[in-house]
């Protein structure tokens, strides 16, 4: 009894010193982005002499911010909606239908998790589709990159969706375009969700295939943005703290709403639960 | 019935994007890793496996570089895994506001890379960096290192970072797995009087098991693709000392020369293909229970 009251102090103790581990650099650039020039000179825990939001709009005007947080939204919300569309589509009829041709296909599919892409062979088939340097390329490069986990949770998810619904719909006379997007799809909305979130999350944080694929700074997303920004102001960090909050705010944003869902798309495959 | 009813047009459309963006140019990279394809000149020539001899040849830096992805691999599974299995074993018993030590500790897990590497390349700057300026706050300036620039630390320094960023998602992974033991085996060892080392070695690790293998894979097809936090921490600096292989091939793509980027894309291609087929069982292996 003793040794477990002894115990439970220490562990405690324990924990919080990783917490502030993990959350002392987000903090330090979150004070930081309120200082003046030469107080952030040395970026450290003394508190600003005074709170300056202007940090924030010299930030988004010097390094064009809303251009490229209008370009992030796009890729990754445009990228992740049609992945979730044809990534349900085919999970769906790949777990309903399981041929041995069917099974194939899907182990071909979540094969993709694990393969790295060939950027240099890639720009040919960009250049043959013309979709290199486009907008359209990027979201497109974005959709494929998330296919093949997406499938993979989506046929997990399916398998405990009953084909009963299936038959009855049948039976009522759907085809199977009505069976699938009014019947089976909103059915799939926890997994979509899940999937939704951890796409968004992947493509927003994503800085390669910009940075091999897009010459053009007004097609740049917040990463390659704020990269290019940290090349320029390197002397100002407290500008340089202000972009980066306003980068990984929305990151941030969605991760407290949704990661009961992040958490659970994360562990699948690893834990049956 | 179940043809009309499960089309197969429902799978072709995200089967036909996976194959041309991405199956199409890994097969076309096997066969150009063995061309002199460059962005200079129009024609290619078939080279037989000079790229490969280029790559393996000691008078060359890409050895290096495969030797620093083997090293940053193997220490980062190592090190994320027994500091995750240590959290997930601490957050799991009933400590106080446990779920949100959890959602601070996978925070780092979401943040782009490249940003904490931003973060980092601050933190760790030698003049006004906060570990320096911390080991001297405490009277411990003989430990302040170029923590980037020095060649012993640089690439310790990215491993810490790495690990920095990623345990949180090991440790989610594994309290997962923990919280899925039954506690009916921790009572049967308690009874047999079973002492906490026994009951960790004897239950938790073996039944743990399938989640730390799946920790392990991804960890491992994570390592072997870095990239974003080299580049912005060190680019591969100072010198060549801290390349990796995704580096390498970044500076093969900027020089133009495809033919040996291509070729060092293949051998990890190839290497990846062997790691997937065995990640891809064991992830539908976990499905069938």
């Amino acid at each position: 009894m003793a040794n477990k009251f002894m115990k439970n102090p220490i562990q405690n103790i324990a924990i919080w010193i990783i917490s502030i581990i993990a959350i002392v650099p987000i903090l330090l650039i979150v004070i930081n982005a309120f200082k003046s020039a030469p107080e952030a000179s040395s970026m450290n825990f003394n508190l600003p002499s005074e709170l300056r939001f202007g940090n924030f709009s010299t930030v988004i005007e010097k390094g064009k911010l809303v251009h490229s947080f209008l370009n992030s939204i796009t890729y990754s919300s445009l990228s992740s909606l049609f992945c979730i569309l044809f990534s349900a589509m085919a999970a769906y009829v790949l777990s309903r239908n399981k041929t041995r041709f069917n099974r194939f296909i899907y182990f071909f599919m979540i094969m993709g998790i694990a393969l790295p892409v060939n950027y240099f062979t890639l720009i040919d088939v960009m250049k043959w589709t013309e979709l290199i340097n486009t907008k359209a390329g990027i979201i497109v490069l974005y959709m494929v990159t998330q296919i093949p986990f997406s499938v993979f949770i989506l046929y997990g998810f399916i398998g405990g969706v009953p084909k009963e619904l299936d038959e009855a719909g049948v039976i009522d006379g759907c085809g199977p375009k009505r069976l699938f997007f009014s019947v089976i799809f909103p059915m799939l909305q926890p997994a979509a969700v899940t999937v939704f979130i951890l796409s968004f999350l992947n493509t927003w944080n994503e800085f390669l295939l910009p940075l091999y694929y897009l010459n053009s700074a007004n097609k740049w997303p917040m990463t390659l943005a704020v990269y290019n920004f940290f090349g320029q102001f390197q002397q100002s960090w407290n500008l340089v703290s202000a972009d980066i909050i306003l980068t990984i705010l929305p990151v941030i944003i969605i991760y407290l709403l949704g990661q009961r869902f992040i958490i659970s798309g994360m562990t699948s495959g690893s834990v049956k639960g | 019935m179940t043809r009309r009813t499960y089309p197969f047009y429902f799978i072709a459309i995200a089967l036909a994007f996976y194959i041309i963006f991405t199956v199409v140019p890994s097969l076309m990279g096997i066969y150009l890793s063995f061309t002199d394809w460059n962005s200079y000149a129009k024609a290619i020539h078939f080279i037989g496996f000079d790229n490969f001899k280029t790559i393996f040849s000691s008078d060359e830096n890409y050895l290096h570089g495969i030797k620093n992805t083997v090293i940053f691999t193997i220490s980062t599974i190592i090190l994320k895994t027994v500091i995750g299995l240590l959290l997930a074993v601490l957050v799991n018993k009933g400590i106080k506001l446990q779920s949100f030590h959890r959602v601070i500790i996978f925070m780092p897990a979401i943040i782009p890379m490249l940003v904490v590497g931003i973060i980092f390349k601050s933190i760790f700057h030698p003049e006004t960096g906060l570990i320096n300026e911390a080991l001297r706050a405490i009277g411990l300036s003989q430990w302040t290192q170029h923590w980037l620039t020095d060649i012993d630390w640089a690439f310790k320094s990215i491993i810490a970072v790495d690990v920095w960023k990623g345990v949180g998602y090991i440790m989610v992974i594994l309290l997962a797995g923990l919280q899925a033991i039954s506690h009916t085996y921790y009572e049967a060892a308690d009874i047999d009087g079973a002492g906490a080392f026994k009951k960790f070695r004897f239950i938790t690790v073996p039944l743990l098991m399938p989640a730390l293998m799946v920790t392990t894979v991804l960890n491992l097809l994570y390592g072997l693709k870095i990239f974003d936090t080299v580049y912005v921490l060190t680019n591969g600096g100072p010198g060549y000392a801290t390349d990796v292989v995704y580096t390498q091939v970044f500076s093969q793509f900027s020089l133009g020369s495809y033919g040996v980027g291509t070729a060092l894309i293949t051998i990890l291609f190839i290497i990846m293909t062997l790691l997937g087929y065995f990640a891809v069982k064991l992830m539908s292996r976990e499905e069938q229970h």
